[in-house]
């Protein structure tokens, strides 16, 4: 490790120039730390184990002021206030500890709880509905960040079928056990010669409790067979459905007629089996579907609407309506499509445009939700909202593609398609066998077929594909990579390409500083743009680390800056800003944006940057083309900046200059040339081609709409991700068909001996179990896997990063 | 025969009084947050009292 300090506060390194060295990097840190140690609160650092992974606990003076609370606040007859908030930056538990007893100690909080799973606080409170804002200031202080958020807006219907689920786990569970219990003793007495009359009691005991187990903990299955059927399809649960209820019928039909072959122990077990797997598949699923949510709540920001009379009121985006006057902060997000009518700014379209240098916007301009207000404050009147916005545009175009992958059938259900007329012929012709050749009479060769369909009921089948994408998903999810569609990790094993967006994607979406004059110069170039929130000011700032703003600086929206120097004027800005004309004599061979400096008196001086691709895309790329992917670019951007990128990381494939409809026609006709991609991409102006790839990818840093149009998200700031997620979702497949080949290989051996008849109960508990338990070890390999490799890839990031430095 | 005939109810008689604890504990939420209930147990009330006797130690030992 270096030596540098670590904020006593949030643990990031302090820099010399903080003005609250050495102990704090910013003086909201000393707050916060002071803050605490007042409260007697101050044990919290010691108890405290910071992720790395989760943003640094700074306090931002900004963020306080940027939420409306009041308005998702609901209140009860008695007069309490309740309130449900996001909360972002918990590294442990201590955070939630510490988060609750804040909110405590103000006497007006009835109860504060946070539920550490999905990082969400229910907040209680009396007295009057304006003082939240007063009880949540020591949580903001400390550098939390807090979303309101309407629960009944999110993923209820997925918690409720998750704890549905859990509750056919249990009554199933219960009911699997004592009917076992009660089935060895069956099986015991069969060698030991048990009287007819305990037999029966016991069978009539196991029906008593296996049916209504059965009824209950099986109405997910019998839902969607009915449901495949109605819709004419074949689905894995109606094969299951099929042979639980035939085995109950035909073991109650033995119970009634006092005879020996009840499989009450196999129906019901197979049922708990496979809810254990639903159960699973679903909880992980949820898990990575709210942590995708959490993150796309981030990004939302209420909008500062000004009334008539001039009065200013936070909104959420979704409330505009069009002719209110919106205004927007520099530094803002943009959260309405409209018109500017005051202000001039440089917006940054990269989401949509792809475009890395901002664009000039007077009043007139047209601005659309998602771009990013940079230099200046504008009004902008809302547009209308209806169907000719841009991003409905995009809704629009991503929701036509969307429908084609809605068609993908998972391989569960299309291996359920060939499967199950098999066995239902087999079993057939088993009955028609032994009725018409085998001269049994029909009920007994109706025993005989049932126990076919039993043996053949696709425990071991319908477990296969769950607990494997259940281990892979959850190992992607700790790496910080959500897997939101059930099916995309199928998907991802049949891509042969992988089409990188630019902006944002390949690279970081932040410029950087490439070529300058002297040191002298750029420092007081880097003086100067200090007082500016413009990427290119921003990347001089980083390009020279800490340095003390220049006092008397100025600034020209989409031109530059003016600064009062000692010996004159001086000017730092664009080419036409800075009064030099085109020359010719200027070296051409760097493309990308740059800034120029005039100072009174010395030739203008030149400042050349680059958005620079992400430390890890050079190696990703080079590492795909190894595996024989087929890597192209596709980017909106101008065909220069694009040439420059694409050789600097040699890839020969790219295109530029695509508009959101170009880039998802050109998926799609590589689509139709039995090219399937996977698309990664961020910007608005993807969404269409990731609806419309094959599968798809973004980064959490993406606009929204690309993340919601995105099968998978990642977190970081590593391309490797890509890889990682080919890799798990490869390995996953060869598990499932490891598996599939498993249960093939044990119906083998079973179907015909349940044929022949000599099937009993004993023989199908004991291959249904079997088969289940071998399929789980199986699956379980993936996980043992990643508990090696996990290691393997937090060491190989340092590695990477230095390799794609040197 | 006869204790089988005792024993067989109450035996199932204990399975679903668990089978209606675990479900009751389901329907009131304490199954939302599984994380946090092992989490918490570290933090309880009793460690404030604590933190509040270190708050006099250390003005002292800073």
């Amino acid at each position: 490790m270096s030596q540098t300090a670590l904020c006593r506060h949030c643990n990031e390194p302090v820099t010399a120039q903080s003005p609250a060295a050495p102990d704090f990097c910013c003086t909201g840190c000393a707050g916060a730390y002071a803050l605490l140690g007042e409260l007697g609160l101050s044990s919290y650092y010691k108890r405290r184990a910071i992720d790395p992974k989760i943003r640094a606990l700074r306090p931002d003076e900004d963020e306080i002021a940027s939420f409306d609370f009041t308005e998702l606040a609901s209140t009860d007859e008695d007069g309490k206030h309740h309130l449900n908030l996001m909360v972002d930056g918990i590294h442990c538990a201590a955070c939630v500890w510490l988060i609750e007893t804040l909110l405590q100690r103000n006497d007006a909080v009835l109860s504060a709880r946070i539920n550490m799973t999905t990082r969400r606080l229910r907040l209680s409170w009396q007295g009057k509905l304006d003082d939240i804002a007063t009880i949540i200031h020591p949580v903001l202080q400390m550098g939390y960040r807090l979303i309101p958020f309407d629960p009944a807006a999110l993923e209820q219907a997925t918690a409720s079928r998750n704890k549905e689920l859990l509750r056919c786990l249990a009554v199933s569970g219960f009911a699997a056990g004592n009917v076992m219990l009660l089935s060895v003793s069956v099986w015991a007495g069969y060698f030991q010669g048990m009287g007819g009359a305990t037999r029966d009691l016991f069978h009539w005991l196991s029906a008593l409790i296996a049916l209504p187990a059965a009824a209950y903990a099986g109405m997910p299955f019998y839902r969607s067979a009915f449901g495949a059927i109605r819709n004419r399809r074949v689905n894995m649960d109606v094969p299951i459905s099929l042979g639980v209820i035939l085995a109950l019928g035909m073991s109650l039909a033995q119970t009634i007629r006092s005879e020996p072959h009840a499989y009450f122990d196999s129906a019901i077990t197979l049922l708990f089996f496979l809810l254990i797997g639903r159960y699973l598949d679903g909880r992980a699923r949820g898990q990575a579907r709210s942590a995708a949510e959490n993150l796309l709540s981030l990004n939302a920001r209420s909008i500062t609407v000004i009334e008539n009379d001039g009065t200013r009121r936070l909104i959420a985006p979704q409330k505009a309506e069009p002719g209110m006057i919106v205004l927007t902060a520099a530094g803002e997000r943009i959260g309405v499509d409209g018109e500017v009518i005051d202000g001039k700014s440089d917006i940054d379209t990269s989401v949509i445009s792809g475009e890395s240098i901002p664009v000039l916007t007077q009043p007139g301009a047209k601005v659309f939700a998602g771009t990013t207000n940079i230099s200046g404050p504008l009004r902008i009147r809302v547009s209308a909202t209806g169907g000719n916005t841009l991003l409905s545009e995009i809704v629009r175009l991503m929701e036509n593609a969307e429908q084609g992958r809605a068609k993908y059938v998972a391989i569960a259900d299309r291996v359920a398609k060939s499967y199950a007329p098999v066995v239902h012929l087999l079993s057939l012709a088993t009955f028609v066998g032994w009725w018409l050749i085998g001269g049994l009479p029909w009920h007994d060769a109706l025993m005989n077929a049932i126990a076919v369909l039993i043996i053949t009921c696709p425990c071991a089948l319908a477990l296969a594909v769950p607990v494997v994408q259940v281990i892979a998903t959850g190992r992607l999810l700790r790496a910080g990579i959500l897997v939101k569609s059930a099916t995309a990790l199928e998907r991802l094993t049949k891509i042969t390409g992988v089409i990188f967006d630019k902006t944002g994607t390949l690279t970081t979406g932040k410029p950087e500083l490439i070529r300058s004059p002297d040191e002298k110069t750029l420092m007081l170039a880097a003086e100067i743009a200090a007082n500016s929130n413009h990427p290119l000011s921003r990347a001089l700032v980083r390009a020279t680390g800490n340095v003390t703003p220049h006092p008397n600086v100025t600034e020209h929206p989409g031109q530059g800056l003016i600064a009062q120097g000692p010996t004159g004027v001086i000017r730092l800005g664009s080419r036409d800003f800075c009064g030099i004309a085109e020359h010719s004599d200027l070296p051409s061979d760097v493309v990308g944006p740059e800034l120029w400096m005039a100072e009174s008196g010395k030739a203008a001086q030149r400042f050349v940057f680059r958005d620079t691709p992400r430390k890890d895309a050079a190696s990703v790329i080079s590492q795909l083309q190894s595996r024989g992917f087929d890597v192209g670019l596709l980017s909106g951007d101008r065909n220069k900046t694009v040439q420059q990128l694409a050789e600097m990381l040699g890839l020969k494939n790219w295109q530029a200059q695509m508009s959101p409809t170009q880039k998802a026609a050109r998926i799609q006709a590589r689509a139709d040339e039995e090219h399937l991609d996977l698309m990664v991409g961020d910007g608005i102006n993807d969404a269409p081609a990731l609806a419309c790839a094959h599968a798809s990818m973004s980064p959490a840093t993406a606009a929204e709409i690309s993340q919601n149009a995105a099968d998978i998200v990642f977190q970081g700031d590593r391309l490797g991700a890509v890889i990682e997620a080919i890799d798990v979702a490869r390995k996953a497949d060869r598990l499932v068909r490891q598996n599939f080949a498993l249960s093939f290989a044990y119906n083998l051996i079973t179907i015909p001996l349940a044929v022949s008849g000599f099937v009993t109960p004993l023989i199908a508990a004991i291959a249904m179990s079997s088969s289940s338990l071998i399929v789980i070890a199986n699956a379980l390999r993936l996980h043992a896997n990643s508990a090696t490799s996990k290691d393997t890839v937090v060491d190989s990031i340092p590695q990477t990063a230095q390799q794609a430095e040197a | 025969m006869s204790n089988l005939l005792l024993l067989i109810p109450v035996a199932l008689f204990l399975g679903l009084l668990g089978l209606a604890a675990f479900l009751w504990s389901l329907r009131s939420g304490q199954f939302d947050d599984m994380e946090g209930a092992a989490n918490r147990i570290l933090f309880d009330d009793d460690d404030e009292a604590i933190s509040a006797k270190s708050k006099k130690i250390e003005p002292g030992d800073s």
